[in-house]
């Protein structure tokens, strides 16, 4: 019944984001596309971290194997396969690598676990700069557009016009990033409801408990981290497609604290509040960087002399957003929105008769999907 | 074999720098659960102000003043994480995450400040070297291991003898009764970070002297190859992770000294060979080298 609801409410969202194409730009389609691939990065890290209670510093690297993967599996140097395999590929290989990652994953607790991937980001990004003939090393190398059936997702190939508006790679991918994006959606939520998602649940909230129940807690351990590398894989074959072209530099530390930032302004255990925190971070330096010019107190790019620019102001304002909503929200952007709409009274009076007194809402602690 | 003596020696240095970070990284973890990402810029802050300063008080009183200033931002910023209140377990989590958020704040605006310059720090020995037999090493590097030694014994004497150590170790052990004793957490928990941030800007000095070229924007991210010392010891053990810090150093020194032998591993792999001994450790002791196991009782 709440589910009927609450598709009902979701379905002018999709109708809205699916219209977008035709009303605005390629700059904020490319905002969007990035903001998706986000997303599936960000719902995968909040997996491992939000439900299974794992702190990950690893996602950088897991999504230059999936950028990386595509690139190579699709490319020149590369066996040249087709494109739409090749990514299929290259978000198993994601998951591979998380699997060979596994003996740690499963036995490492929590913060050792985050220190312990911080490993993967900086024996990867060496990788990346050594292995020339895969990843064209410092350079880096460019990646192959994605193909289906025939149709490529390029500013050519077919060339296509619909309702007057013409359709480049920007609004190809939009598409295809919805579609991915969706995916991952469904997915997510399924496993979060489902028996997997309350064994990790139960993992993270006592790991004795859980064993006692019967949780095999190294393997849903391993397992979580498997399935949040796979999403980090897609989210980064995306991107690169995105990009067009990917260079070792971009997958750092810097990134993976990114997707924790994601994850925890958004709200941890959520696939909603994965979603807002993404979109929120990596917007907010494109739009500074892109209205530094009507910003008081921002210089516009490039003028010297120590004064704050766009890209300054943005990671100010990023590094005291994070502070502030964790300070003030610590359950981020998803509880803060639960919080408001408790507050609303009309929607409070209705739910109430639906709901059992003993699921009243006002427990911000747990972290219901 | 002179060359491994001098790797020995550099990696000796090397390890006992990272020794004050990672002394820091623990001593807070221990008080506070929190894994502290802002200590690179914690680390930036100390340098910065001894090379601003430099000209005017002189090298000693300069980094005394960025002792003492680092050592207070520390205190503050434990002072701002416990507005987050303390009260749920999950919260060490959360404080983890906002240290983050006031490293990025730091670190901008400090880069921003330093721009592309190298600054730096006034410090006495510049680049004289001494001659021990068939050895020559900087002045500096023996510097880093006197000071080293004094300030991590001094810091070890310090939980070992004084009300603070004994508060921090009971906190350390359980929270809820080490309050129940009459520990106030909150000054425990703020003595610790200050005294993080004062080894921390220490150990900026040492990280900008010759042969480093001076301090950079980027010096800070040298904390981050603290992070293995401090799991490898075992995040909640100041002997292991002194132990780690040596161990880290070394294996930077040993593996970049020899380069040349080591080439199917690709150029500049001595600066990633910590964290592949640290994966390599973690695999046979999950815990780390010193962690406890720790038994849970239901």
């Amino acid at each position: 019944m709440s589910d009927l609801l609450k598709r009902g409410r979701l379905l002018p969202l999709v109708l809205l984001l699916a219209a977008l194409p035709f009303y605005v730009d390629a700059f904020w389609l490319r905002i969007g596309l990035f903001a998706m691939a986000a997303a599936i990065g960000a719902v995968g890290l909040g997996l491992l971290a939000g439900t299974a209670g794992q702190l990950s510093l690893g996602h950088a690297f897991f999504l230059a194997v999936g950028a990386y993967g595509y690139a190579w599996l699709a490319g020149e140097p590369g066996p040249g396969l087709p494109p739409a395999l090749a990514l299929v590929l290259a978000v198993l290989l994601a998951g591979a690598a998380g699997g060979l990652f596994s003996p740690l994953a499963g036995r490492v607790k929590g913060i050792y676990l985050g220190v312990a991937t911080l490993a993967l980001v900086f024996l990867g990004h060496h990788v990346l700069l050594t292995a020339d003939s895969v990843t064209g090393g410092f350079n880096g190398r460019s990646v192959p557009p994605l193909t289906l059936g025939g149709f490529t997702f390029a500013d050519t190939d077919p060339e296509l016009v619909v309702l007057g508006v013409p359709f480049g790679a920007e609004e190809r991918l939009w598409y295809l990033g919805l579609a991915l994006f969706a995916l991952t959606w469904v997915t997510a939520r399924g496993i979060l409801r489902g028996r997997p998602g309350r064994a990790l649940v139960a993992v993270r909230d006592s790991e004795t408990a859980a064993a006692v129940m019967g949780v095999d807690v190294a393997r849903y351990r391993s397992a979580a981290f498997v399935v949040s590398s796979m999403y980090a894989g897609l989210a980064g074959a995306l991107l690169a497609l995105g990009f067009r072209r990917i260079v070792p530099d971009y997958f750092g530390l810097a990134l993976s604290v990114d997707y924790l930032a994601m994850i925890v302004i958004g709200g941890l255990g959520s696939v909603a509040g994965a979603t807002a925190g993404a979109v929120f971070v990596t917007a907010l330096p494109l739009l500074m960087t892109r209205y530094a010019d009507h910003l008081p107190l921002v210089a516009a790019p490039g003028s010297t002399g120590g004064a704050v620019g766009p890209t300054e102001a943005a990671r100010y304002l990023y590094g005291a957003a994070i502070v502030l909503i964790l300070l003030y929200a610590p359950d981020g952007l998803h509880g803060l929105a639960r919080r408001l709409r408790a507050r609303v009274p009309g929607r409070r009076a209705k739910a109430a008769p639906a709901t059992a007194p003993t699921a009243a809402p006002a427990r911000p602690k747990e972290h219901t999907p | 074999m002179t060359g491994f003596l001098d790797h020995l020696l550099n990696g000796l240095a090397l390890g006992a720098v990272y020794a004050l970070v990672a002394l820091g990284f623990v001593v807070i973890f221990k008080a506070s659960g929190v894994l502290n990402f802002a200590h690179g810029s914690l680390l930036l802050l100390g340098g910065y102000l001894t090379a601003v300063l430099h000209d005017d008080l002189g090298f000693v009183g300069a980094l005394a003043a960025a002792v003492v200033v680092t050592a207070l931002v520390a205190g503050a910023m434990d002072r701002l994480l416990l507005r987050g209140g303390d009260r749920d377990p999950r919260a060490a989590h959360v404080q983890t995450i906002v240290t983050i958020g006031v490293d990025i704040v730091l670190v901008t605006d400090l880069a921003r400040r330093i721009g592309g310059d190298l600054l730096t720090t006034g410090d006495p020995w510049g680049d004289s070297v001494t001659r021990l037999g068939s050895v020559t090493v900087a002045d500096s590097r023996l510097a880093a291991i006197a000071v080293s030694a004094v300030v991590i014994g001094a810091v070890f004497a310090l939980f070992r003898y004084t009300a603070w150590g004994l508060s921090l170790r009971a906190a350390s052990e359980d929270l809820e009764a080490a309050a129940l004793m009459g520990v106030r957490l909150t000054r425990v928990r703020m003595l610790a970070w200050c005294l993080a941030g004062a080894l921390a800007a220490l150990a900026a000095v040492f990280l900008a002297a010759f042969p480093a070229p001076g301090l950079e924007r980027t010096t800070g991210q040298i904390a981050l190859k603290a992070f293995p010392a401090a799991i490898l010891g075992g995040m909640a053990s100041p002997p292991g992770a002194l132990a780690g810090s040596l161990l880290i150093g070394l294996t930077e020194a040993l593996v970049a000294g020899y380069q040349s032998e080591l080439h199917v591993l690709g150029e500049g792999f001595g600066d990633v060979a910590p964290y592949a001994v640290m994966v390599l450790v973690l695999l046979v002791r999950p815990t780390g080298l010193f962690g406890a196991k720790g038994a849970v009782r239901v």
